[in-house]
């Protein structure tokens, strides 16, 4: 009787030490320096043009990766109903930026894989239908400025480091929009 | 013809008249004021619209010629649907096609007279079918244009029952290359947008251009609250009907020699 109960004591061992080993090796990922972005396994074109050479992008790549569609969602309603149509958040804009050709030089269409939107999407099985009524390739020339050399910006990585671009850039890209 | 410079708060229109006054009048001396239409401004980007704007459209159906159709190829051309987008063709009947704005005519039957008119989206100040919307999708923005939000519009089609101008359609069929100025889809009600995204950069909508470059002239643009405006001037001149005035909807598209 008590040989069942060891063998038993040791088989939840084993199970518990086999079960915990996975956990124990994502935590030693976590003990790493830096997260890695989201998707970060997946290849993604960049902009033959960057909007800033402070973000990047129009906000700092992890920010975008994560909380684009917020930005766009936010930026949806506001152009819709109260007719605010700065471009830093337009989708127009990310279209006029990210959309790549083909060898035949044709722009590709979102049903193809290789579109920017389709391959984070397709990688990560979310169906959007934005692209049921907005346009998935650009169609007339960019109306964002991107920002004047002049306005050299300083190392990158304290920015990525919060998620936030500095206010400066804020400040600049509100700026323009104004400026429009 | 009711009155179209009613906004609900009186006081308000009482100070910002003042202010449209001391803006687009200079004195040229004691009692002697030089009064210029003020010139189209863009807001600002980021600025939302308001209230101090209504806009509006005269047509004045005389000039408005019999066998003309610029507007209807403007706003096909400007806003991609109809003969400007080839995806359209497939759709299944006629009467189901997407009409922002048509030509039309009508006869005196007594004396045979017979005028032509475009007949658009009248942008109401009390709009029925925003009243009828169960979701919010059809509303009008604060400075009087009236819109679909199609990213809430859930394709009941209530709106367009109650429209007494039929200026709704809606789209049964998928779409491809849509402008993306003019997003329009598969299961929404969409209608004349008043060109809103050429007007919120300070632009006309592009039926107006069409036809003021032609020999017509018949549609004039402009802000119906400011009264150095062309269009409130021609309005306060000559007067301007409403269709089906009798609904007490308060266009803001009007009407001459009708």
């Amino acid at each position: 009787m008590s040989q069942t109960r060891l063998l038993r004591a040791l088989f939840a061992l084993m199970i518990s030490v086999l079960l915990a080993l996975p956990l124990a090796a994502t935590a030693d990922e976590d003990d790493g320096e830096k997260e890695a972005l989201p998707f970060s396994d997946l290849v993604v074109s960049l902009p033959e043009q960057r909007y800033s050479k402070e973000t990047g992008c129009v906000l700092p790549e992890s920010e975008m990766r994560r909380n684009h569609m917020k930005h766009i969602l936010h930026q949806r309603d506001e152009t819709m109903h109260e007719g605010i149509r700065t471009r830093q958040f337009s989708l127009e804009e990310c279209i006029n930026c990210h959309a790549e050709k083909d060898e035949q030089g044709q722009y590709i269409r979102v049903e193809d894989k290789r579109h920017f939107c389709a391959t984070c999407h397709t990688y990560a099985s979310v169906n959007i239908d934005c692209f049921e009524c907005h346009s998935d390739i650009p169609v007339r020339k960019s109306k964002l400025h991107t920002l004047r050399s002049s306005l050299d910006p300083r190392p990158s990585s304290e920015h990525i480091a919060d998620n936030l671009a500095s206010g400066e850039t804020l400040q600049l890209l509100t700026n323009e929009d104004e400026a429009q | 013809m009711s009155d179209i410079s009613k906004p609900k708060d009186k006081a308000r229109r009482k100070f910002m008249l003042k202010a449209g006054v001391a803006a687009g009048a200079a004195a040229i001396a004691p009692g002697v004021f030089l009064t210029m239409p003020a010139p189209a401004q863009a807001k600002p980007a980021n600025q939302p619209v308001t209230s101090s704007k209504r806009w509006g459209i005269l047509v004045d159906a005389n000039k408005c010629g019999d066998g003309c159709n610029a507007c209807v190829t403007a706003c096909e051309k400007q806003n991609g649907w109809g003969a400007a987008n080839p995806s359209e063709e497939t759709h299944s009947r006629p009467e189901q096609k997407a009409q922002w704005i048509r030509k039309v005519t009508i006869r005196d039957k007594a004396t045979q007279h017979v005028t032509t008119l475009p007949m658009m989206c009248q942008h109401c100040e009390t709009p029925p079918c925003a009243d009828v919307c169960p979701t919010g999708a059809s509303f009008k923005r604060a400075d009087g244009i009236v819109l679909v939000d199609k990213h809430i519009c859930i394709g009941c089609r209530y709106c367009m029952m109650a429209c007494p101008y039929k200026a709704r359609s809606f789209i049964h069929e998928d779409l491809k290359n849509q402008k993306p100025w003019a997003p329009r889809g598969k299961g929404t009600v969409e209608a004349c947008t008043l060109c809103v995204d050429l007007v919120d950069e300070g632009n006309i909508p592009a039926c107006v251009d069409a036809c003021n470059s032609t020999k017509g002239g018949a549609l004039t643009f402009g802000d119906l609250y400011d009264e150095n405006s062309e269009i409130s001037r021609e309005l306060k001149t000559y007067g301007g009907k409403e269709i089906r005035a009798d609904l007490g909807l308060n266009t803001g598209v009007r009407y001459r020699g009708i």
